[in-house]
């Protein structure tokens, strides 16, 4: 008889899940805070202008180029328009050495047709866009897109 | 006797947690749709060459600092820029049975004006404060010009619209030898109706 009652007594009891929404939180919660989505953030305001003639966008061979007012929490850099390459702010004579470098991370076949992509915000000066043009041509980095929006300046 | 039956996780919970990371993943992707007016710089120049364009050859559009068009003299609207350059391009001015004579110019052929697309030039002059919105609406109305002439011609031609298969090849719909083929035809429009946008340098302001 004690025998019997031994082996009863060894059973494991139910593990309870009851917790498990708690973990899976928290693991969700901890990845949502580490994870960061680095798609170069912005420092430069992007209200880019209307375009309907558009083509699509080459990801894999494009290298962006940013320029704008600074944008919102940047104030403190001034008001007038800045390029933005990476990650940081870049002066007109240094876009050649920045470029060079987004080049040598593109894959080998693509970097003869590397692409130029130009995001630039609507209020600023043309004076800035032809000066990064004429670096562009020093370079001979040719084949240039600059971003649109959906849509027609015309239309409102 | 040491095999003893392991209780069942419990998995209740399971779709809500999936929702939660379904939600989470549709929240933080962005889906990249970057579109624009693509363009091709002039190589850097490395010899002075001097071209000789005829007059009644170039189209001329200015922009000022307080973003005002100027169009071969003449103050004009954005929204009339689109017709205004379709008749410069499409005017075929030279005189029937000479070489330049373009025989798809559906235009005033005013001997004053452009004598076949091939030889069009249009010309835009900016300022440096010029913004750049007004730049690239003025770039977005001549490429819309260029554009709907070739659309015109490729219809003609061939019964279909030249951007659309420019896209359909742009984004891989258009694959194998059907792409081949519509790519020699699409060289053929772009023959016939060339884009010929030069850009000056921009003025300083004032001057």
């Amino acid at each position: 008889m004690s025998k019997f009652k031994k082996k009863k007594s060894g059973e494991l009891p139910a593990i309870s899940t009851a917790s498990l929404p708690d973990i899976v939180f928290m693991l969700l919660f901890f990845f949502m805070v580490v994870t960061v989505l680095r798609d170069s953030n912005l420092l430069v305001m992007q209200r880019l202008p209307k375009g309907d003639q558009v083509e699509k966008l080459q990801k894999d061979r494009s290298v962006f180029i940013f320029a704008g007012k600074p944008g919102p929490g940047y104030e403190k850099y001034g008001k007038e328009a800045k390029i933005q390459i990476g990650d940081k702010y870049m002066d007109v004579s240094n876009i050649k050495f920045a470029l060079e470098e987004f080049r040598r991370k593109l894959r080998p076949e693509l970097q003869d047709k590397i692409m130029i992509a130009l995001k630039v915000d609507g209020e600023t000066n043309t004076g800035l866009v032809s000066d990064i043009k004429q670096e562009l041509r020093e370079q001979n980095l040719l084949k240039l897109i600059y971003i649109t929006t959906p849509g027609n300046e015309l239309e409102n | 006797m040491g095999r003893r039956a392991t209780p069942e996780v419990n998995a209740g919970s399971m779709a809500d947690i999936a929702f939660l990371l379904l939600i989470f993943f549709l929240v933080t992707t962005t889906i990249e749709k970057d579109k624009g007016i693509a363009r091709q710089l002039p190589p850097p120049i490395e010899e002075e060459l001097d071209v000789v364009i005829k007059q009644k050859n170039l189209f001329i559009v200015n922009v000022n600092k307080d973003d005002q068009l100027l169009v071969e003299d003449e103050l004009m609207e954005l929204s009339d820029l689109r017709q205004a350059a379709i008749d410069f391009l499409d005017n075929g001015g030279a005189p029937a049975g000479s070489l330049e004579f373009c025989n798809y110019c559906k235009g005033d052929r005013l001997p004053e004006s452009s004598d076949n697309p091939q030889k069009a030039v249009i010309s835009v002059q900016n300022d440096r404060l010029t913004s750049y919105k007004m730049y690239i609406s003025v770039q977005n109305e001549l490429v819309a010009a260029y554009n709907t002439l070739r659309n015109r011609e490729s219809q003609r031609l061939f019964g279909w619209d030249f951007t659309e298969m420019k896209k359909g090849i742009d984004e891989g719909q258009i694959t194998g030898d059907r792409k081949n083929m519509i790519q020699d035809k699409l060289k053929e429009i772009q023959d016939l109706i060339p884009l010929k946008l030069s850009e000056a340098e921009p003025k300083k302001s004032g001057k």
